[in-house]
């Protein structure tokens, strides 16, 4: 069975039709990069998959958890799968520590001590235990990422979804981030992320997707769809003629 | 004829200052009570409560605060309810710092990054949650500033209850300058005081902007 289950997803803002149809199933320990234009939908799609946005129609399911526009639903779906966004989105008034803590204690009701435990065994695990105390302003680019990476594995998610998690930072930061990725992988964890990085969806994934115009244009194993692009689209796009 | 020395003027100037100071404090404080109400009402999910504050607030902003002491002062007492001057002034004075601080404050929030919400969100909190963990802390930082600034306004805006005859420290010095016949010196030494009551305020207002550093933390 599958993990993710997306089943003809829309979705629409006012008269634009920004999904018009969406299928992917994702089974567990899958890790997908999703690659297109802007605009073709793909992050909509993984804001949908965390119930930032509700869809017009379709389904969307992450174990169980069906996207349900109540709050009740919302959380059991979100305490399923992860997020991680482009800014960071750290809480500025905390520190690493503190950001990794709250969600666990506050939407878990973890015990303090139990929370503090897991923050530093996360943080540890993304390589910044000794930016524990810092706050998210002392903090580059790349630190505040991994944090936030922590800050969700923290939650225990089963899977994860990274929305252009690199985008935002200097060329020299972006490796540190998909180090950390790059291990979430290979431990098994579900990653589904929207990416620009190619060289590593071609070496991390296992599957690719490309979105065009708000539908999955092609999809498939790397070497195929890289190698092999079928569409004069997905060509284009990645510059091969 | 009585010669009244300065000290008898600026003695009974800082008596009155007194009531100028309690009633900016009760403003301040009542205005702020409610306006947290209000607040919560504004950026609250239901829709009728929404309703409710921002059309408070755009009546209250809307009308000079003098209309507002003279509706509280006469209107009530045309059902026969016969206010005194203090109690209409405190009355109207915290409805009208209600709706100003309730505005300020819906601003601080706002200006909360959307993305602390997505992020908060997808971390499995709820609405309420999100307010009190993670939105509210960043929004009171905010607004401490503004806050300080428009506790100026409220010390300033006291000086209107002196014409529905609550004696401040802008009445006492009508009523000093009736008896001495020095308007200058009189209006002066008002004027000097509420300089000393405000100036401190904008200044600590200042000084927490640069300290709050609030351009600078909010990403």
């Amino acid at each position: 069975m599958s993990l993710i289950e997306v089943t003809e997803v829309r979705k629409r803002f006012g008269s634009n039709e920004v999904l018009k149809g969406i299928n992917i199933d994702i089974d567990p320990g899958e890790v997908i990069a999703i690659i297109g234009k802007s605009g073709s939908g793909k992050s909509t799609l993984l804001r949908c998959i965390n119930g930032l946005e509700m869809i017009d129609d379709g389904s969307i399911a992450v174990a169980g958890a069906q996207l349900l526009p109540d709050e009740l639903h919302l959380k059991a779906l979100r305490l399923k799968v992860g997020m991680i966004f482009q800014q960071f989105n750290l809480f500025p008034h905390l520190t690493a520590g503190g950001n990794v803590m709250l969600s666990q204690m506050v939407v878990k009701k973890t015990p303090k001590a139990a929370a503090e435990a897991m923050a530093r065994k996360m943080l540890e695990r993304v390589g910044l235990a000794h930016k524990y105390d810092a706050f998210p302003d002392e903090l580059s680019g790349g630190q505040q990422q991994r944090v936030a990476i922590a800050r969700a594995l923290a939650m225990q998610p089963i899977a994860l979804l990274c929305d252009e998690i690199t985008s935002a930072l200097d060329p020299e930061l972006v490796a540190e981030v998909l180090a950390v990725v790059r291990e979430l992988a290979s431990e098994g964890m579900t990653l589904l992320m929207v990416t620009h990085e190619m060289k590593f969806a071609r070496d991390v994934c296992s599957r690719v997707v490309f979105m065009h115009e708000g539908r999955v244009h092609e999809i498939g194993k790397p070497e195929d769809v890289f190698a092999n692009p079928k569409t004069p689209e997905l060509k284009q796009f990645l510059g091969v003629h | 004829m009585t010669e009244f020395s300065l000290w008898d003027i600026v003695r009974n100037l800082l008596l009155a200052t007194r009531w100028t100071v309690l009633l900016s404090l009760v403003s301040f404080i009542g205005g702020g009570l409610v306006a947290t109400l209000l607040l919560f009402m504004r950026i609250g999910r239901r829709r009728v409560f929404q309703f409710i504050a921002k059309y408070y607030v755009e009546l209250f902003q809307g009308t000079p605060l003098l209309m507002q002491l003279f509706l509280a002062f006469f209107g009530l007492g045309l059902f026969g309810v016969d206010v005194p001057a203090w109690l209409a002034a405190g009355f109207a004075l915290i409805l009208w710092s209600a709706a100003f601080l309730a505005e300020i404050w819906r601003g601080c929030v706002q200006s909360v990054a959307k993305g602390q919400w997505e992020a908060s969100a997808s971390l499995g909190m709820g609405y309420v949650q999100q307010m009190r963990y993670v939105v509210i802390p960043q929004a009171l930082k905010i607004a401490v500033p503004p806050t300080v600034g428009f506790s100026v306004q409220i010390v300033k805006g006291t000086a209107l209850t002196s014409i529905i005859g609550f004696v401040e420290l802008s009445k006492a010095g009508t009523i000093v300058t009736n008896a001495t016949f020095q308007p200058f010196t009189v209006y002066g030494l008002v004027a000097l005081i509420y300089f000393a009551l405000c100036w401190p305020l904008s200044k600590c207002s200042q000084i927490l902007e640069r300290k709050l550093n609030v351009a600078h933390r909010s990403h």
